[in-house]
């Protein structure tokens, strides 16, 4: 499996670390109520197919991306700095 | 009064050579850690272009004394002043840096390495943020047949131990 990092190019899937779903930048206002905290907390999906993950280039720039994949495939579709995506 | 004694990271362990393949230790006077506040790259690029006659590098290069280090980070060879501007840390003793050299420097690296280090890709003050072995490094090529390489100066032992392997490796090979 290759990432395709945007500051430093294709890398192999061992120059990084894997966080989880990219949900967990979809933070809920401090006021969300507790079934919304608890749903971002604890609950995530287990996709059969495209997902978002957040993945850290810790052996190389140290940046966090968020990397569109499919887990049936295990293609690799995109990687965008978490950055620089809209929230 | 203790009479103290400054030990270079590499003290000890280099240099190695093998054929035409040597590995020396490079010594910096000054290695300082600048990241730049948002929206401040061009100010920081002015005073480094005073400081140290350089501009931040763009991703994945070198130029004179200025190396990307990774995301929004450069590393600078010389003394800074950019209070206001970026985020600043003297890593002088952090570092150790060595230069491999000599034709079949490439095939060295090659063993150990996971990118492609070759010179119709990966040319001169070209830097690459990757592994070597098990180890985090920097490699820059600095000329035809020279690459510099930055570990933390506690894995300065794993390093060479890595080349010194690949290296009678290659020879083995001839
Ligand atoms: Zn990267």
């Amino acid at each position: 499996m290759r990432i395709t990092c945007p500051n430093c190019g294709e890398r192999d899937r061992r120059e990084f670390y894997y966080q989880g779903d990219a949900l967990a930048l979809d933070r809920p206002s401090q006021d969300a109520g507790l079934s919304v905290w608890d749903d971002y907390l604890h609950n995530r999906g287990n996709p059969a197919g495209d997902t978002k993950d957040l993945w850290f280039h810790e052996a190389g720039c140290g940046a966090w991306l968020v990397v569109d994949r499919n887990t049936v495939t295990h293609a690799v579709h995109k990687a965008v700095l978490a950055e620089k995506v809209k929230r | 009064m203790a009479k103290l004694i400054a030990l270079t990271p590499c003290a000890g362990l280099l240099p190695i050579s093998l054929g035409k393949i040597a590995v020396t230790e490079v010594l910096p006077d000054r290695l300082m850690s600048v990241a730049p506040f948002a929206g401040q790259n061009k100010a920081v690029s002015a005073k480094l272009k005073s400081h140290v006659g350089a501009v931040l590098s763009g991703l994945n290069r070198r130029i004179g004394g200025v190396t990307w280090f990774g995301h929004g980070t450069w590393m600078v060879a010389g003394d800074v002043a950019l209070d206001g501007l970026a985020a600043v840390t003297d890593q002088s003793d952090a570092w150790a840096v060595v230069a491999i050299s000599g034709a079949g420097s490439e095939d060295v690296l090659a063993r150990l390495v996971p990118i492609d280090l070759r010179a119709t890709v990966f040319k001169k003050n070209h830097v690459a943020k990757t592994m070597l072995g098990h180890l985090s490094v920097t490699i820059t090529r600095t000329a035809a047949n020279t690459f510099e390489i930055m570990v933390m100066r506690s894995m300065a032992q794993t390093l060479v131990h890595d080349l010194d392997v690949a290296m009678r490796g290659v020879a083995a090979r001839g």
